[in-house]
């Protein structure tokens, strides 16, 4: 296997998109994102807070398979997360990557594996290891909040060392008490993101205003919602004035007879991975659920698109870094751990991924790198309230709630059937 | 045809050579068509026979991923899951057998032109059908979203000469998924039919005119005939993958076009619903042995291992 990309469905349509002359970073990562399970919405802005004290004293994760001594001695780290979701020369402000930069201080040699296409795919690849315990050879794995509480409730994570990454005090207030994870004993966002509205003005004939406009007839057959069940079911609650992080079956029942019936109607044209962008860029879609960091990029494109946060609010979520069990440079991962939640890093990343950093301190460190390099539009970048929200936007969105595996089953099995399988 | 069992062992005709020496030499090469078998026949087990075997344990067990699955004898997640999904089946043969006739009427009188008309073009004409397969499928696919666009040039020259309505589309609807599993497998239909047609004798034709016999019968009485082995490997090289094609429909259909690639392919990845995904993907491969035997019987196979 390549040591960068893996064949796979990602990567052709980002090479599609190549061949088009798109802007290539306008296919940023996912097929598959998803919505945010951090917790029940109140703990969003909760600040509990990640102190070193309830991290630190704990002792190394026990199971079978874990190596955790042999790791000192290692100078490699192998990583594993999404197409597009890390800074890289080519479109960059900079003359190194992060990368580079974490290789050059550390001597620490970085096998960064763009293989994370979907979460679920991702965990159909390396069930079977896993759950006989065998290490993955991925010493970090960057996955979506409800994947990564999937792999918790497996067991199938290290324990995080706090010794080795004292920046995570870095980390922002309101992603510091999932409920997955609410000490983030185990993960550390990467990323986070926002879902809501991406439109094109010019073929809806004016502004929207609520995701309930999605299901307008004059759009018919010309409107997108993503296959991704939380971020799709949790939009279609929001519209239906139901709260995606207290919904109950019932509440989902209702969210996918709506949906049905839109289908039926012929309102729906597709349920779509990352492929909405291209249907967006060629008006195939004039509607879609979409993400944001997708469509500040597709605006290089086409300024015009508009990625809208409805009166009824956005749908948060994060993709989290973790150390598979029995990862073999545990302590490496770490040490990168601590590398991205330095500020300055942070910003080096964000100057070229677009979604939400993270990070405190960032939003001021690529205003600082910008007066370095003297360039005006990173500066500029730095105050996009889509990569930097303020807590006023951050007010405004929601987080579905942590589903059991019963849950996610019934949900799952409804939302499966409104897509046709 | 890859997993086609070579003839029986020649039976030595029976000689004068009665010697000790002969008859170890004989029962030795007797041993020899079933240890040239071995190779082949050990691949068979490790990555046919035991994977397929699992599946057979795994579609009859119940419970869930987490807490654990349990061997029950489930026969019910057979009747549930036909029970649920029986419409997909249906689709996925019907839209199969339609891309598998297309495919056909397309790809033989493509094959059928570069053999007898090719002359020296023969093989860029050749490596021109294989071209596309250079491209990977999911592009290709992605590839013809472009082609069939709302705003596209097809759609609006259909729409002018009133074949779609002032409104209509082609992607997302059933027409974009034949099509689009047509144009995948058509290479997998012409390059058979092309072997065998290029195989035929050019004076067998000759001879049958010189019988009086006008172009069009010629055709049905002797190339069709000889060219038959390629059509048969070629419709099965289309129809079996295509029935459990799930790419096509997933990219230019719509929910309502689903077939069940999809449905195997979202309750293993999304639901994690391993039992029903195994016990679909079995009643697909028998649905397609039930298909393809009466097929293969009625026009027979000797001429593909001939």
């Amino acid at each position: 296997m390549a040591p960068t990309r893996r064949k796979g469905s990602m990567d052709a349509v980002a090479a599609l998109a190549a061949r088009n002359g798109m802007d290539r970073r306008e296919f940023l990562k996912r097929l598959g994102l998803t919505g945010a399970l951090l917790t029940g919405g109140p703990a969003l802005l909760a600040a509990c807070g990640v102190d070193s004290a309830s991290t630190t004293t704990t002792t190394a994760a026990p199971a079978a398979g874990s190596s955790t001594t042999a790791a000192a001695m290692s100078t490699e780290l192998n990583i594993a997360n999404w197409p597009f979701y890390i800074d890289v020369l080519e479109d960059g402000w900079f003359d190194t990557t992060s990368l580079d930069d974490f290789t050059a201080a550390t001597g620490i040699t970085v096998n960064y594996f763009e293989e994370v296409n979907d979460n679920d795919e991702f965990f159909g690849k390396y069930q079977a290891p896993l759950s006989q315990g065998q290490a993955i050879g991925r010493d970090i794995a960057v996955l979506t909040d409800w994947m990564a509480a999937r792999f918790i409730r497996l067991g199938w994570t290290e324990e995080l060392n706090y010794d080795n990454i004292p920046n995570a005090v870095n980390l922002v207030d309101a992603l510091k008490s999932p409920g997955f994870d609410s000490a983030r004993k185990y993960t550390l966002p990467w990323q986070s993101g926002l879902t809501a509205l991406g439109y094109d003005p010019n073929m809806t004939d004016g502004e929207l205003t609520s995701i309930n406009d999605i299901f307008d007839p004059k759009f018919a057959g010309k409107v997108t919602m993503l296959t991704e069940m939380r971020d799709t079911m949790g939009l279609v609650m929001l519209g239906m004035d139901i709260d995606p992080a207290t919904a109950t079956v019932e509440d989902a029942k209702a969210a996918t007879d709506k949906m049905q019936k839109a289908v039926d109607d012929g309102q729906i044209r597709a349920f779509t991975g990352n492929e909405y962008t291209s249907d967006l860029a060629s008006g195939d879609a004039w509607v879609s659920f979409a993400w944001s960091g997708d469509v500040i990029q597709l605006q290089i494109d086409n300024p015009d698109l508009k990625f809208l946060v409805p009166e009824e609010g956005a749908m948060l979520w994060s993709d989290n870094m973790l150390i598979p069990k029995g990862a073999e440079n545990k302590h490496n991962a770490e040490i990168y751990m601590n590398d991205v939640y330095d500020p300055r890093v942070a910003a080096k990343i964000e100057s070229w991924v677009n979604f939400i950093c993270p990070v405190n301190g960032a939003q001021q460190a690529m205003r600082d790198l910008g007066a370095e390099i003297e360039d005006d539009d990173l500066v500029a970048l730095a105050d996009d309230p889509l990569i930097f929200p303020t807590d006023a936007d951050l007010a405004k969105t929601h987080i579905i709630k942590d589903l059991t595996e019963d849950e996610e089953t019934e949900w799952n099995t409804l939302f499966q059937a409104v897509l046709g399988a | 045809m890859t997993t086609e069992s070579p003839a029986p062992p020649e039976v030595t005709p029976p000689g004068d050579m009665q010697t000790a020496g002969a008859a170890a030499s004989k029962s030795k090469r007797k041993r020899v068509p079933y240890l040239l078998l071995l190779p082949g026949g050990l691949w068979l087990i490790m990555f046919y026979l035991i994977p397929m075997i699992q599946l057979a344990g795994v579609s009859l067990q119940e419970g869930s991923f987490e807490a654990g699955y349990e061997f029950t004898w489930a026969w019910r997640n057979y009747t549930d899951a036909f029970a649920a999904f029986g419409g997909h089946f249906v689709r996925s043969i019907l839209y199969a057998g339609t891309a598998t006739l297309l495919a056909l009427l397309i790809g033989y009188p493509l094959a059928y032109g570069i053999a007898f008309r090719g002359g020296r073009y023969r093989n860029l004409l050749l490596i021109l059908v294989l071209m596309p397969f250079l491209t990977p499928f999911l592009l290709r696919t992605l590839a013809w979203k472009v082609i069939l666009a709302d705003s596209g040039w097809v759609v609006g020259v259909l729409q002018s000469i009133g074949i779609i309505a002032e409104n209509g589309r082609l992607l997302a609807t059933g027409w974009a998924v034949v099509a689009g599993i047509t144009y995948n497998f058509l290479a997998f239909m012409t390059l058979p039919i092309y072997v065998s047609l290029e195989k035929i004798d050019p004076s067998l034709i000759e001879a049958a005119q010189d019988l009086y016999s006008n172009p069009r019968t010629a055709f049905r009485k002797v190339t069709l005939p000889l060219s038959r082995a390629g059509i048969v490997a070629g419709t099965l090289l289309t129809l079996i993958p295509a029935s459990g094609d799930f790419v096509n429909a997933q990219l230019l259909g719509n929910p309502r076009q689903l077939m069940i690639g999809n449905v195997i392919d979202s309750r293993f990845l999304r639901i994690v619903d391993y039992p029903t995904a195994a016990a679909l993907s079995f009643t697909l491969m028998v649905a397609i042995l039930l298909i393809v035997i009466p097929y293969v019987r009625a026009v027979g196979t000797e001429d593909l291992v001939a």
